[in-house]
């Protein structure tokens, strides 16, 4: 069952991530994209990451995208709705795609990632809310206090971008 | 039982989806997206990686990545923005200003 869902998202998100990469409007790739930020929650899901599976969502899909959408509809970008692909970028992003593939089937086949014995018996670690709050003030307290002042950095610097053209603006 | 090649099978693929948007697409807003993409791929590695060795380090990890995400699509997309109304256009073969 668990193997037929996982095949079965596993095709759901690779043709919705095609989606955001071939289609031409601007507004269906980020439709796509949220598409496949729910299939990816769903594997996250599988994988007993329940947790991180809502805040994929929340997170992904609920914000991101939706600023995304949102910036879009702002700049009305309809210029390359028409544009056809250049054959240079095609041959050369074909190429990237396939050393990358190569690179990475070599790891696959080569590689000893299906040594670690999948722990089915022991307790599903990720699908336990405090253990993610242990870990998260005790060992990694320094690096959530960081990423608060990243947080206000980000805050900061957004402000200081649109601020600055608007008084530009006022001074034309 | 699904192992955990194929879950890194399936992040890869997915990264490799996401480079080859960014090579391909010439909209500055798409190649974002591409880029967001890539980096979904990169957490769904961490977290089965996570999952299959039982311990819960890469699933933290992955909370870090969201906020960082988070905060780089909020600047980013402000770039983009301000790109706009200075030069009227999002199209990366157009913002050639360095090229001569």
């Amino acid at each position: 069952m668990a193997d037929l869902l996982f095949y079965i998202t596993a095709a759901f998100t690779v043709f919705c991530a095609l989606g955001v990469v071939l289609n031409r409007n601007a507004v269906n790739a980020a439709l796509c994209l949220l598409l496949s930020l729910v299939g990816v929650a769903v594997l996250f899901a599988l994988l007993n990451a329940y947790l991180l599976a809502v805040l994929l969502v929340l997170v992904y899909a609920g914000a991101v995208v939706a600023l995304f959408l949102f910036i879009i509809m702002l700049l009305d970008v309809r210029a390359d709705q028409k544009r056809p692909f250049k054959l240079v970028s095609l041959i050369a992003s074909l190429a990237g795609l396939a050393l990358l593939a190569g690179g990475i089937s070599m790891l696959l086949t080569r590689g000893q990632l299906s040594a670690s014995p999948p722990p089915a018996a022991a307790a599903p670690v990720g699908s336990v809310l405090k253990s993610y709050a242990e870990l998260l003030f005790t060992t990694y307290l320094l690096p959530v206090e960081i990423i608060g002042f990243l947080l206000l950095i980000a805050m900061l610097g957004v402000i200081v971008l649109c601020k600055k053209f608007e008084s530009l603006e006022d001074v034309k | 039982m699904t192992g955990l090649n194929e879950y890194i099978g399936l992040s890869a693929l997915l990264f490799a989806i996401g480079f080859f948007g960014v090579l391909l697409r010439k909209n500055t807003l798409v190649i974002y997206m591409c880029l967001e993409l890539m980096l979904v791929a990169a957490t769904l590695a961490l977290v089965a990686f996570s999952r299959f060795n039982g311990i819960l380090d890469g699933d933290i990890f992955v909370f870090f990545i969201l906020t960082v995400a988070a905060a780089e699509v909020a600047v980013g997309l402000a770039i983009i923005v301000a790109l706009y109304r200075r030069r009227q256009t999002v199209q990366v073969d157009e913002l050639n200003s360095l090229k001569n």
